[in-house]
């Protein structure tokens, strides 16, 4: 039902390009660059916006290409982030159980609410997202032995084995690029296998796909799984880099937000999740360091892109180069 | 002659020393609400503190300062990147915020742990003020659970009978009905927590209508306490129900409210017309500066930061370097508070005296006008609890 | 918890439920017969509610800027269609939710830049300000009166507007077969422009109704809106009757859940506990409620005709 042209060309995009390498060279370098500056607020900034990177490509797995429009991801990132958050309260903060922990709750979530969601398509699926997401914002928000309302501080970040490894907000960085390369990697596989062709002709057709013989439903429920633990992963690592949790992570407007990232940079392309994530979030603190009134300027950008940047801006890059070469 | 070069060469130093100093701008970070329906809240906090540096003549200890102002948005994790500017990009000695407890709880580390000092001119909450204390922080405004204990108290001495309480259902409100009843020992006619920004009250009105109490206590911040006056006035409970409450009718919501709450009252630590000079001098001040809006507690507690952070900085010489001198001077709160006796506890937290404020009219505006003064140097409970010494 | 306050309770929820539908009958009818998810539906409430503020205290009465704030509302809703929502109708939903997005984070810091952060207050007519007794010892606002007896009203001229005009016909067939109406000669253009005009008109009546209840205050529209959305879905999109039930179930849902979770659970759990998980789950319940409703029915209660 709902046709997301701008996706249409979806696989060629994300072919790997120069353009994808050089962005994670970028982001391999910014500390050493960092070293020269502000280095804890650089570091932990872009650190921010990897960390959203990563649940931006999971909202771009299932919207750009399994045609899942999902506005309750933030409740994964949620999720992730409570699970480090108790356990840590607890006294466990070693990752090798936490991080697990934070995927197996993610997916346990997601294969659950993903059963039911699926049932329904469009919009419907949109709310009906919405409406677990919004339940697990509630349930956090009544956590009283951990917060409540207010959120928790965190003890100290993950440990590894028993070492401080996110000690330094330099090593958090690094780990958080590593699995930010990892879930990019993890989603290009995703979507170039038999599975990932499946989970994609499902969005162009699903009757067709069941009539070839594909349980379409099935195929969905892992996408969204799938998903589901991005989500969790990012929830782990904005847990410590914050090293504070609260139930405003899951808010809707966290999940709308997600959606937008993903579009800004464009959709179905992957790498345009990481831009989107990256831009909307310099945007964000560079246009509220100029004015108060920032979002005066913000909304009509939001309008102009859909307007006139179809597919985002690497859409828009796409077809600044192809204007070039044609010259 | 030797004697006396040395003499000049240490007094050029000197001089050069404290030229430097004086050059150097103060850089004060604020982090506060600006945007969603809040803000009026956080532009409160940010106007009291530049109202302070201005009445200053644009310095705080001798020395100009510059400001650099962040909003938070609400959100927790937005607070935390923004504090984290202000501490290691901006280099700021003094972080001035936030309006809320869970952006408060956020920021706690990352400011205090750069060295920073952080003050908080609203949000002061129960574990900070106890186990969590902390030495670089230090509270302007009042423990979260006071406001509540003073209607709590006036309830008891009034002598009513059966109280209505009801709070959202959040941290702070469940602190604040606990502080209620730390003090009020009457029957309960119903203690309700309702889910954070509900819209309409008709059914807990209703309900407090078929209870028979004869007052009610709510703690309903922003707009829920607009939308819940209007509503109670609405439905004539008004004549029939005294109207207790903590941080639902200001000054920042009352030009919401207007009529719909004459005569109802709140626990506060000041009210605008507090009397003496400098309160008097600030809320004139401060209507002439901000376009005839009278201020609330908000404003006047980031005006008191700003002459706390005054007086520390003129007793160290302006200089910042040293935070135990910093730290000893704040503590001695050496600055006239705009609600007159004012210390610090071993917590950090004021030692102030409470009032019962009730809603007047002045001219075509309302305002909270103080009433009784209900506890005298009162600590809060959890000062005990705090290490610190 | 006795049979009248049971009652009461329940005339609360009706009330609410007609509240609700005030506000999502506009969404409801744009998204229905245009396919398009106007989230900018909850700032345009906003907007009736501060134009009536405005007007009110420019003309001192509440009927004129009820009028006034309409026709002001109804003329920025046009000006938004013509620069903005027009080159979206052809556009998949996700980049409608985009667009519209914008113009909510825009709009919320407008207003606050035109009438400043401070909640504004609309007073209720004199005349109607009192209360009527329903019940020894129990009275009731008038006001919520009206607003019950306006969206009532509504509910009845969308209802014959819809079912027996000729541009309720052009609106039913536009909203499934929107080519094959154009194809016939109609203006589809022009019919989407009323429509949209409509449905702003309904948000800001909704708007300036609620005012005199609610604080007036920038993002007042934001929580109304996903209320609203839950209203619609359930009741099946495009579906105005669906609208209608959707927003008394979930008044009466949500109220009678408020007002009696607590003693419902102190029946299976000590009262301390039941405290806290009550209102929580109070909360939830709307969200409960349309996960279940959309298990059952993935395409809501009342699914308009010839759409998926």
């Amino acid at each position: 039902m709902t046709s997301l042209a701008a996706a249409k060309s979806a696989p060629r995009a994300v072919r790997f390009n120069a353009a994808v390498v050089l962005m994670f060279a970028v982001l391999a370098l910014v500390p050493l660059a960092a070293a020269f500056g502000p280095e804890s607020y650089v570091l932990g900034l872009v650190t921010r916006v990897m960390v959203f990177a990563i649940a931006a490509l999971a909202v771009d797995l299932l919207c750009g290409f399994g045609g899942l429009v999902t506005f309750g991801h933030a409740a994964f990132v949620g999720l992730g982030a409570y699970t480090v958050a108790i356990a840590g309260a607890h006294g466990v903060t070693d990752m090798t159980i936490t991080l697990p922990l934070a995927l197996a709750v993610s997916a346990a979530f997601a294969y659950v609410t993903g059963t039911i969601c699926l049932r329904t398509s469009g919009v419907y699926f949109i709310m009906i997202t919405l409406a677990f997401g919004q339940m697990a914002y509630f349930i956090a928000g009544s956590l009283a032995p951990y917060g409540g309302d207010d959120g928790i501080t965190l003890p100290a970040r993950s440990t590894l084995f028993g070492f401080a490894v996110f000690g330094s907000d330099r090593a958090l960085y690094y780990a958080t690029l590593g699995f930010l390369l990892a879930s990019y990697l993890l989603c290009r596989a995703v979507v170039y296998s038999r599975f990932g062709r499946v989970f994609r002709g499902a969005r162009e057709n699903s009757t067709r796909m069941a009539t070839i013989g594909f349980d379409v439903f099935r195929f969905q429920r892992v996408g969204y799984v799938i998903a589901g633990c991005l989500g969790g992963l990012a929830g782990f690592l904005l847990a410590n880099a914050t090293e504070f949790v609260s139930p405003a992570y899951m808010s809707w407007q966290r999940s709308g937000e997600l959606i937008i990232m993903v579009l800004f940079g464009g959709l179905g392309t992957l790498h345009g999740a990481i831009v989107g994530a990256a831009s909307y979030l310099l945007l964000e603190e560079g246009l509220a360091g100029l004015t108060e009134n920032w979002k005066l300027v913000f909304g009509p950008m939001l309008v102009l892109i859909v307007l006139f940047a179809r597919g985002g801006l690497v859409g828009l890059a796409a077809s600044i180069k192809a204007r070039f070469s044609r010259e | 002659m030797n004697n006396k070069l040395l003499m000049s060469v240490a007094t050029a130093a000197l001089l050069v020393a404290s030229g430097a100093q004086a050059q150097e701008k103060l850089k004060i970070g604020v982090v506060t609400t600006l945007s969603g329906p809040a803000a009026v809240l956080g532009q409160q906090l940010r106007n009291g503190l530049q109202l302070a540096i201005k009445d200053n003549g644009g310095k705080l200890g001798g020395r100009e300062v510059e400001l650099i102002v962040q909003d938070d948005e609400l959100k927790p994790d937005v607070a935390v990147s923004k504090a984290k500017a202000l501490v290691d990009r901006d280099k700021v000695d003094f972080v001035v915020g936030p309006i809320f407890s869970n952006i408060l709880v956020a920021i706690m580390k990352p400011v205090t742990e750069s060295g920073a000092f952080l003050i908080s001119p609203n949000a002061g909450t129960s574990n900070f003020a106890g186990k969590d204390c902390n030495p670089n922080f230090f509270v302007t405004s009042y423990q979260n659970d006071q406001n509540h204990e003073v209607m709590g108290k006036y309830a008891q001495d009034a002598g009513f009978k059966k109280v209505f309480i009801m709070a959202p259902n959040y941290p702070a409100g469940k602190d604040s009905l606990a502080g209620f009843k730390r003090f009020y020992k009457g029957e309960l006619a119903d203690e309700v927590y309702v889910p954070l920004n509900q819209l309409d009250y008709s059914a807990e009105l209703s309900r407090i209508q078929a209870s028979g109490a004869d007052a009610v206590f709510v703690f309903l911040p922003g707009g829920m306490g607009v939308n819940f006056v209007k509503q109670f006035r609405q439905a004539g409970l008004a004549d029939k129900v005294k109207f207790l409450s903590a941080f639902t009718v200001d000054e920042s919501t009352l030009p919401a409210q207007k009529e719909a709450a004459l005569g109802f009252f709140g626990g506060a630590n000041w009210a605008p017309d507090l009397d003496n000079p400098q309160n008097k001098k600030f809320v004139a001040g401060y209507e002439k500066e901000y376009g005839g809006a009278i201020p609330a507690t908000y404003a006047f507690q980031a005006y008191d930061a700003g002459l706390l952070i005054d007086g520390a900085l003129k007793a160290t010489g302006g200089k910042t370097d040293n935070k135990d001198a910093l730290r000893a001077a704040m503590m001695k709160a050496p600055f006239t508070s705009l609600r007159g006796k004012f210390k610090f506890g071993n917590n950090h937290y004021p030692i102030q005296d409470f009032y019962q404020v009730k809603v007047v009219q002045v001219g075509d505006k309302f305002a909270t006008s103080i009433d009784k003064k209900v506890f005298t140097d009162y600590q809060d409970p959890h000062a005990k609890d705090c290490p610190m010494k | 918890m006795s049979l009248t306050l049971l009652l009461v309770q329940t005339l609360n929820g009706l009330q609410f439920g007609v509240l609700l539908f005030l506000i999502a009958a506009g969404l409801t009818l744009v998204f229905g017969v245009m396919d398009f998810i106007n989230l900018a539906h909850g700032v345009q409430y906003m907007l009736g509610a501060y134009l009536a503020v405005m007007f009110y205290a420019l003309t001192g009465s509440f009927v004129l800027a009820l009028i006034l704030a309409l026709a002001a509302a109804l003329a920025f809703g046009l000006l938004l269609e013509f620069t903005v929502f027009r080159h979206l109708y052809d556009r998949d939903h996700l980049e409608q939710v985009i667009a519209t997005f914008g113009i909510i984070i825009f709009l919320n810091q407008g207003v606050k830049t035109v009438w400043g952060a401070a909640p504004l207050n609309l007073p209720i007519p004199d005349a109607l300000a009192g209360v009527v007794q329903i019940m020894p010892g129990l009275t009731y606002p008038v006001w919520r009166l009206v607003i019950i007896a306006s969206g009532l009203v509504v509910a009845l001229i969308l209802y014959v507007l819809v079912s027996r005009t000729r541009v309720g016909m052009l609106v039913r067939a536009g909203a499934t077969h929107a080519r094959i109406v154009s194809a016939l000669g109609v203006d589809i253009r022009r019919l989407f422009m009323i429509v949209f005009g409509f449905g702003t008109m309904l948000a800001a009546f909704a708007g300036v109704m609620i005012a005199p209840i609610l604080s007036v205050e920038p993002g007042m529209g934001d929580s109304v809106l996903i209320l609203a959305f839950v209203v619609i879905v359930i009741g099946g999109i495009g579906s105005m009757r669906g609208a209608f039930i959707a927003a008394l179930l979930i008044g009466l849902v949500d109220t009678l859940g408020r007002s009696f979770m607590i003693d419902i659970l102190r029946l299976v759990m000590p009262p301390s506990p039941a405290r806290t998980v009550g209102p929580a789950l109070a909360s939830m319940l709307i969200y409960v409620l349309m996960a279940l409703v959309l298990y059952f029915r993935p395409a809501g209660l009342f699914p308009a005709k010839g759409r998926s």
